[in-house]
């Protein structure tokens, strides 16, 4: 089947060629870091992690929302996301590439990445976090060209990948529950250690991931001849408006139990992010916009008949994908640094080399999609099934 | 019913072990349990007790000098005024910042502006090791708590985790900001994290620790689980100070304070 991804159309190549060119960028950048060290980005000594690691983050939430169609479709039987549940299941293979590229950049000794799997240590969590997304990464794989074959052959899907699909489910949430572990599990840095931090991981995701796919299918239907349909997007802009609100509770539960406690360690963070602390607030504009979105976003989706409109729901999927991208690809990894265990403020931000870095992941990861993308829609072209009835 | 030798002895064994396990606890008098961190008065449990009454800046930068340029530490800050990069194994910083959890407004400036020296603590319950994936760094038997450079993968966790600061990560190569090498301590290679490591190199010779040698008798090092040790007679005859007790991590260095001191 990969045969169809090497002829297209014209916009097709120039897609592949324009991501190659930032993957190219990404790579001299990438070099230009590996000989001459970490050093190259904006992370310090007091602020560790940085856009890599949020990134990764961001996009661990992106890969476990493919469940958000696989449930419905594989366990209630809801035949109208038959045409979309592929487009989740390879953007989940997309996303967790770049998950794995972004781990990869943060090393300081990529060389000795091996070692993770040559010294098991079963209680550091990113141990688990490397075979969860090992593992979810092959069942999407697995299960996405299976049933994508089976559907060029006009057969049904053989009957092993049935529990492999049932397996994908529980391993979805295990993704994004094991990197809120990386963090909720840590003493000392308050803004991390909350029993809350998995669950609202995974109420962003099952916001920001479907809310990118929509945006992504309805580009396929604007340049292919692919079509999801009309009802299937507005079910999972349903989705969308659940889980951003569930997000935005449990962000305001954090709030809550910060500045009614009134425990100077809960509130630093926030203070910083939102307010600036001691005049450092390099991020205060940016988690400014991330709410301004929410809130934009919210406004469109949770009275049906906005939403229903679907201008209207594109709209608030950008706005969904911006305010969680800079929420969780930004600030709750940068948060939690600042201020420093000394109650001092290191501030960060990236440097040129580490964002030509990032966008050669992302570019990577598009590229993955595209290629992706452009299989299973070329067999539905063929065999006439490229729109949905819904 | 009947029990060969073979099965009486070994059940005998498996009764002596669970004895063996309940009498450290049996054993304990109050006075060790509370002072003791709960531990048995056996093994070895290095740690550190810090006097800080009477250090000044020359003690400091005679101990920090030792130190690093016997680990072959690189200098960075004064290269480009870099914080950013910078390596420290041993350094200090005020009351305030070292005992964030310990701040009153009413203390006086010449506490609150008193400068701690500030290193790996070695905790009991290291959080670095708990989060290390691939065991590079390691608590050693007698509580020290290791790093292993040529397993790093240089992932950073440990950094995240280490509630203290106390651990550093080389972004550049280290090897260019030596003044001096001293060719008896490997350097570090670049993209891995290192940090204090009790001079272990020193200890395996029988000497003491660089900064305790340099402290001109201000810092002690010992066994904490030997309570007839110099660590442990200081510990119980002066009121002395751990960074962020309630994080639960049980740091092996101990600080006194003074009180008396600073008033006035």
């Amino acid at each position: 089947m990969l045969d169809k991804a090497l002829t297209g159309s014209k916009r097709y190549w120039t897609l592949i060629i324009v991501l190659l060119g930032f993957i190219g960028i990404g790579t001299l950048a990438y070099l230009h870091q590996f000989k001459n060290g970490l050093g190259v980005t904006g992370m310090s000594r007091d602020v560790s992690w940085g856009f890599y690691i949020s990134q990764f983050t961001f996009l661990v939430g992106v890969a476990a929302s493919a469940v958000m169609l696989v449930i419905p479709y594989y366990l209630h039987d809801y035949k109208k996301f038959s045409k979309i549940v592929i487009l989740g299941e390879f953007l989940a293979v997309a996303s967790v590439t770049m998950c794995m590229l972004f781990i990869f950049v943060d090393m300081g000794q990529p060389m000795r990445m091996m070692n993770v799997i040559l010294h098991p240590t079963p209680n550091s969590i990113l141990f688990w976090d490397a075979t969860v997304l090992n593992g979810y990464l092959f069942l999407n794989i697995i299960i996405g060209w299976t049933t994508l074959h089976a559907e060029k052959k006009q057969t049904a899907p053989p009957k092993w990948v049935k529990p492999l699909i049932y397996l994908s489910i529980p391993w979805a949430v295990s993704i994004h529950t094991v990197t809120a572990f990386l963090y909720a599990g840590i003493p000392g840095r308050h803004f991390w250690l909350t029993a809350i931090m998995a669950a609202r991981f995974l109420a962003s995701a099952f916001a920001g991931g479907p809310a990118l796919l929509i945006i992504l299918a309805l580009m396929l239907r604007k340049y292919t001849k692919f079509d999801p349909g009309k009802e299937p997007i507005q079910t999972i802009g349903k989705i969308v408006t659940y889980a951003m609100c569930a997000n935005v509770f449990f962000i305001l539960l954090e709030v809550f139990t910060a500045f009614y406690s009134q425990i100077p360690g809960h509130m630093h963070a926030f203070e910083y992010l939102f307010a600036g602390i001691e005049g450092h607030g390099k991020l205060v504009p940016l988690m400014w916009i991330s709410i301004i979105c929410a809130v934009g976003a919210l406004i469109m989706l949770v009275p049906p008949k906005i939403r229903s409109k679907e201008s209207n729901l594109v709209k608030a999927c950008v706005l969904v994908f911006i305010s969680l991208w800079i929420d969780k690809g930004f600030g709750l990894v940068i948060g939690g640094f600042v201020p420093n265990h000394f109650g001092t403020v290191t501030e960060y931000w990236p440097t040129l080399p580490e964002t030509a870095i990032t966008l050669g992941v992302w570019a990577t990861g598009f590229l993955v999609l595209t290629i992706l993308y452009k299989v299973a829609i070329s067999v539905r072209e063929e065999l006439g099934t490229a729109k949905s009835e819904y | 019913m009947s029990m060969d030798r073979r099965k009486f002895l070994k059940l005998l064994g498996l009764a002596g072990v669970g004895l063996g396990i309940g009498s450290d606890f049996v054993q304990m008098s109050p006075a060790e349990a509370s002072s003791g961190h709960g531990l048995p008065s056996s093994g070895e449990r290095l740690g550190m007790v810090i006097d800080a009454r009477n250090l000044t800046d020359e003690d400091f930068t005679r101990m920090i000098d030792a130190c690093h340029s016997i680990h072959n530490v690189p200098t960075l800050i004064p290269e480009k005024n870099d914080v950013k990069n910078e390596i420290k194994w041993l350094w200090t910083d005020t009351y305030n910042h070292t005992f964030p959890e310990q701040i009153n407004e009413y203390h006086p400036d010449s506490l609150r502006e008193k400068e701690f020296p500030l290193l790996c603590n070695h905790c009991d319950k290291p959080p670095c090791v708990r989060v290390c994936p691939t065991q590079a760094t390691f608590r050693s038997k007698n509580g020290i708590v290791a790093q292993d450079p040529h397993r790093c993968i240089g992932c950073r966790f440990c950094m995240a985790a280490c509630p203290y600061g106390s651990r550093s990560f080389n972004y550049v190569d280290p090897r260019l900001y030596l003044t001096k090498m001293n060719p008896d301590f490997p350097t570090r290679t670049m993209g891995v994290v290192e940090k204090c490591t009790f001079c272990v190199e020193r200890l395996a010779k029988g000497l003491q620790p660089a900064c305790v040698v340099e402290s001109g008798g201000a810092l002690v090092f010992g066994n904490l689980a030997d309570a007839h040790s110099e660590v442990r007679k200081i510990l119980s005859t002066h009121f002395t100070l751990r960074r962020k007790p309630t994080l639960g991590t049980m740091p092996s260095v101990f600080y006194v304070i003074g009180g008396e001191d600073y008033a006035g």
